[in-house]
C-alpha cells in the first residue's frame, strides 16, 4: 500500500495572506498580492511570504489580508494601502491599527481574527480549511490530514463499511431536502449495473447563496476526496462535478485541484495502487436554475434540454444514460473524509437528534456582517442573525428572513427562534434549502418579495409541465397587479388557491416548491397585501407605483447633498438657503436623495 | 460560409469526440470564441454530432447562456439574485436601462453595450452587484454608476 508522503504547513513563517475569493478578487486581490510582493523584495523582508488562499466567507470586508502566524485580519484594504501595511506592520513592526477590523455595533478595533464576533460564534467543521489553506497547492490539503480518509477507506473498510459509518454519523443531503445519505448510497451500491456513475451537483441555483461557491473556491480537494469516497462506497467508476458557469474561479480552481489529485494517484487508475479506480469530469452549467434538479441535471449532462424527468425511476436505479447514478451536493461531499477520518460517532455529537453535524449558510440581505456562517444544527436563527451577523445595520428592525431560496418561505422576526433543522423549517412552512439566507429590514417590502421570487421561478420553469408553466405566469400577474395598486381583495383567496394547486399538481421540485415565498407571506404578512390592495399604500416604500417623495420646506436648508446624489437631475435648487425642489415628472423614485438626506427633509409616502 | 470562419469552428470540434454529451460544451467553446452562436456554426455542429440542427437550436435556446446574435462590445449584465434584490438590485437595473435605454436581452443600436441580467455571482455579500465584462462590480449605489459609466464614454 502507498503511504502518502505528508508535509507540515510552513507553521511559523511569517506569512502575508490574500483571500482569493470570488469577492475579494472583484476587488483587485490578485493585483494588491502582486504588489505586496514588489514591497517586500524592494525592502528586502526576506523572511515574509506571500501567499494567498481561498474564500474566508468574510466578503463584505473584503480585499481581506492575513497575517499569520500572529493572527491580525485587516479588511477593505486596497492598492494603495499595500505600501503603508509592509512599512508599519512588517519594517517597524507595527500593527496598523487604520485597516483593522471594526466591530459594526461597539465601533471597537478588532485586531485579532480569533477575536472577531462573526467567526468566534462559528463552528468550522467543514469550512475548516476555507481561507486557512492555499487552494492551489494540493500539498497544503495533504498537510492537513488530506486524502487519509480516501487511504483509510481503500486499504482497510469494505464499502459496506463505508455506508454504515455514514449511517452512524446521520448525515443528512445538504442540497435541500436532507436525504439520509447513507440510504441514498446504499440504493446506489444495491442497483445491479456494469457501470454506475457518481455526480457532485455544483450548480447552486438558489440566488442569493454561495456556499458552494466558497467550498469549490477554498478547499477543491475536501470536495475531490468525499467524492472518491462516495465513488467507492456505491460501485462507480466515474464522476461527474456540475458547476455553474457563473462561478469562473470556482471552475478554474476545481479543474487544477484534479490535475494535481490524478498526477498524485488521488484520481485515476488503480488509485493509490489499489484495484478501484475514478475518474472525475468537469460540465459546466449553461445558466438554467432548473437544472440544479438531479434528474434535469442529468438531462443536461447528457447534452439535452435540462428538462426534469419524474420520478420513479430515481436516479440511484436509473440516472446518468441509464445507469445507477448517485448525485450528492458540494458541502455533503465535502463533509465526507471528516466522517471517515474521525468516525462517524463522532460527526454525530455535534447538532440534534434528528439533525446531525453542522449546516452553512450564506447570511446576506439586510445585516451587519455578511458571509458564510457554519454552525452546528439546532442553533437559533436568532444566534445566526445577532450573535454572528451583528444584527440589522442603521438601527433598522428585523422583519424576516428568507431561507431556501426560491423554494423556500420566509419566517418573521417573531420566529427567530426556532432552530436550524429541516423539520422546523419545514413546519413553519419554509425549507432549510441548501443555504441561502437572505434577511430584510423594514424597509423591504413583503409582497414585493413574493413577486420577486415568483418572477424567478416563473422565468426558470422549464415549461414542460402546466400548472408550473402557467400557473406562475397568473400568479406573478396578480402580484404585478397588487404591487402597482391596481389589486383586488379577492387576489388574496386567488393567490391561494392557485398556490395550492400548483403545489400538488407540479411535475418536479421547482414547481411544487415555487409558490412557498407566496403562500409563507399571505400567510405571515396578510397585513401588507392588504394595505397594497385596499389604502394602495407600500408600508416600505418599495413598489414604486405606490410611492411618492417629497421636499419637506421647513426642514431643508437647499445644502444641495441631494441635487448632487441624484442621477436623474430631478432635484434642482431654487436658490441660495432655500429649499430644493422636487420634479415629480423626472422623479423615478430611486431613493438616492431620501437615503443621503440626514436632515430628514425628504418624505415618502 | 468562408474557409477562415470554417477552418476556426473545425478546430474547436477537433477537440471534441463526437458524443451527443458534448454537445454544451462544444456549444460554449463556440460561443467564446464568436461572443455568439453563428447560424452556420449550428449547422456544423449537428453535422458533426449526427443530429439535427433543430436539436441543437432547440439546447441552444433552453439555457440562457447561449445568445443566437451578436452582443455589444461591452456586456453588462446586471444581478438579479435575492440578496442584491433586497439591497437596491432593481433600482440599479432601472438606472441601467435609462442610462444605455435598453432594457435586458437587447443592445444598443451602435452595437457598444448589451444588457443582461444573471441570477447571482456569488458575490452577495458585495450587494447590489453588476457584472461588465466578466468584471464583478459591488455595492453599487446610483453615483457608482454614474463614475463607472462617464468615466467610459
Ligand atoms: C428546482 C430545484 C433546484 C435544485 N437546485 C439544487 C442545487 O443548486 N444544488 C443542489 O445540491 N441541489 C439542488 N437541488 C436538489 C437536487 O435535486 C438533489 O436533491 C441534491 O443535489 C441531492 O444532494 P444531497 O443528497 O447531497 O442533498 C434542487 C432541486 C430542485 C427541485
Ligand atoms: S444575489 Fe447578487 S450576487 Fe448573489
Amino acid at each position: 500500500m502507498a503511504k502518502i508522503k505528508t508535509s507540515k504547513l510552513s507553521a511559523g513563517q511569517r506569512t502575508v495572506f490574500l483571500c482569493h475569493g470570488t469577492g475579494c478578487v472583484s476587488n483587485e486581490a490578485f493585483a494588491i498580492r502582486k504588489a505586496f510582493e514588489k514591497s517586500i523584495e524592494r525592502l528586502q523582508l526576506t523572511d515574509i511570504k506571500v501567499d494567498f488562499t481561498g474564500c474566508h466567507g468574510f466578503c463584505e470586508q473584503g480585499p481581506i489580508v492575513f497575517v499569520q502566524p500572529e493572527g491580525i485580519f485587516y479588511a477593505h484594504v486596497s492598492l494603495d494601502d499595500v505600501e503603508e501595511i509592509v512599512y508599519s506592520h512588517f519594517r517597524d513592526n507595527k500593527p496598523l491599527e487604520r485597516l483593522m477590523y471594526k466591530d459594526p455595533s461597539s465601533s471597537e478595533i478588532v485586531p485579532y481574527f480569533k477575536d472577531i464576533n462573526f467567526y468566534k460564534k462559528q463552528r468550522h467543521i467543514v469550512l475548516r480549511n476555507c481561507g486557512r489553506i492555499n487552494p492551489e497547492r494540493i500539498e497544503d490539503y495533504i498537510a492537513t490530514d488530506g486524502y487519509q480518509a480516501l487511504q483509510k477507506v481503500l486499504f482497510s473498510m469494505t464499502p459496506h463499511q463505508v455506508i454504515d459509518e455514514v449511517k452512524i454519523s446521520g448525515l443528512r443531503g445538504r442540497g435541500g431536502a436532507g436525504f439520509p445519505t447513507a440510504t441514498k448510497w446504499q440504493f446506489c451500491h444495491d442497483a445491479p449495473s456494469d457501470k454506475k456513475y457518481l455526480i457532485c451537483n455544483a450548480d447552486e441555483g438558489d440566488p442569493g447563496a454561495f456556499m458552494d461557491r466558497s467550498m469549490m473556491e477554498g478547499d477543491p480537494h475536501s470536495v475531490i476526496e468525499g467524492m472518491a469516497i462516495a465513488a467507492y462506497a456505491t460501485g462507480a467508476t466515474e464522476g461527474y462535478i456540475y458547476i455553474r458557469a457563473e462561478y469562473p474561479l470556482a471552475v478554474n480552481r476545481t479543474k487544477f485541484a484534479i490535475k494535481e489529485a490524478e498526477e498524485r494517484g488521488f484520481l485515476g487508475k488503480n488509485i493509490l495502487g489499489s484495484d478501484f479506480s475514478l475518474k472525475i469530469h468537469i460540465k459546466e452549467g449553461a445558466g438554467a436554475f432548473v437544472c440544479g434538479e438531479e434528474t434535469a441535471l442529468i438531462a443536461s449532462i447528457e447534452g439535452r434540454r435540462g428538462m426534469p424527468s419524474s420520478r420513479p425511476p430515481f436516479p440511484t436505479q436509473s440516472g446518468l444514460w441509464g445507469k445507477p447514478t448517485n448525485i450528492n451536493n458540494v458541502k455533503t461531499l465535502a463533509t465526507v473524509p471528516l466522517i471517515i477520518l474521525h468516525g462517524g460517532k463522532s460527526y454525530s455529537q455535534t447538532g440534534t437528534e434528528k439533525n446531525r453535524g453542522t449546516s452553512i449558510f450564506a447570511l446576506t440581505g439586510k445585516i451587519n456582517c455578511m458571509g458564510l456562517v457554519e454552525v452546528p444544527m439546532g442553533t437559533k436563527l436568532a444566534d445566526i442573525i445577532f450573535d454572528i451577523g451583528g444584527g440589522i445595520p442603521n438601527g433598522k428592525k428585523l422583519k424576516a428572513v428568507q431561507t431556501g431560496g426560491p423554494s423556500g418561505g420566509c419566517l418573521p422576526a417573531n420566529m427567530i427562534n426556532l432552530p436550524v433543522e429541516y423539520e422546523a423549517f419545514a413546519n413553519a412552512g419554509s425549507i432549510m434549502g441548501s443555504g441561502g439566507m437572505v434577511v430584510m429590514d423594514e424597509d423591504t417590502c413583503m409582497v414585493d418579495v413574493a413577486r420577486f421570487f415568483i418572477s424567478f421561478t416563473q422565468s426558470e420553469s422549464c415549461g414542460k409541465c402546466v400548472p408550473c408553466r402557467l400557473g406562475t405566469k397568473q400568479m406573478l400577474n396578480i402580484l404585478e397587479n397588487i404591487c402597482q395598486g391596481r389589486g383586488n381583495i379577492t387576489d388574496i383567496d386567488l393567490l391561494q388557491n392557485l398556490a395550492q394547486s400548483i403545489k400538488v399538481s407540479s411535475l418536479c421540485g421547482l414547481g411544487q416548491t415555487a409558490p412557498n415565498p407566496v403562500l409563507t407571506t399571505l400567510s405571515y404578512f396578510r397585513d401588507e397585501y392588504e394595505e397594497h390592495i385596499n389604502d394602495r399604500r407600500c408600508r416600505a416604500a418599495v413598489c414604486t407605483g405606490l410611492v411618492t417623495y417629497s421636499i419637506i420646506a421647513e426642514k431643508c436648508p437647499g445644502c444641495g447633498l441631494c441635487i448632487r446624489e441624484c442621477p436623474v437631475q430631478a432635484v434642482t435648487s431654487s436658490g441660495k438657503k432655500k429649499p430644493v425642489i422636487l420634479d415629480q415628472s423626472k422623479c423615478t423614485k430611486c431613493g438616492a436623495c431620501f437615503n443621503i438626506c440626514r436632515l430628514g427633509a425628504i418624505a415618502v409616502k | 460560409m468562408n474557409s477562415a470562419f470554417t477552418r476556426e469552428i473545425n478546430s474547436i470540434l477537433s477537440d471534441f469526440s463526437q458524443e451527443r454529451g458534448n454537445l454544451i460544451p462544444i456549444l460554449q467553446h463556440v460561443q467564446e470564441k464568436f461572443g455568439y452562436l453563428p447560424e452556420e456554426a449550428i449547422q456544423a455542429i449537428a453535422d458533426f454530432l449526427h443530429v439535427s440542427s433543430s436539436t441543437v437550436y432547440s439546447v441552444s435556446t433552453f439555457y440562457t447562456q447561449f445568445k443566437l446574435t451578436p452582443l455589444g462590445e461591452e456586456v453588462v449584465k446586471i444581478c438579479r439574485g435575492t440578496a442584491c434584490h433586497v439591497r437596491g438590485g432593481p433600482t440599479l437595473q432601472r438606472d441601467i436601462e435609462r442610462r444605455l435605454s435598453i432594457k435586458p436581452g437587447e443592445t444598443t443600436k451602435d452595437m457598444k453595450y448589451s444588457l443582461e441580467t444573471v441570477a447571482c455571482v456569488g458575490a452577495c455579500a458585495l450587494a447590489p452587484v453588476m457584472i461588465v465584462n466578466n468584471r464583478v462590480y459591488g455595492k453599487m449605489t446610483p453615483k457608482k454608476v454614474a463614475e463607472l459609466f462617464n468615466g467610459k464614454n
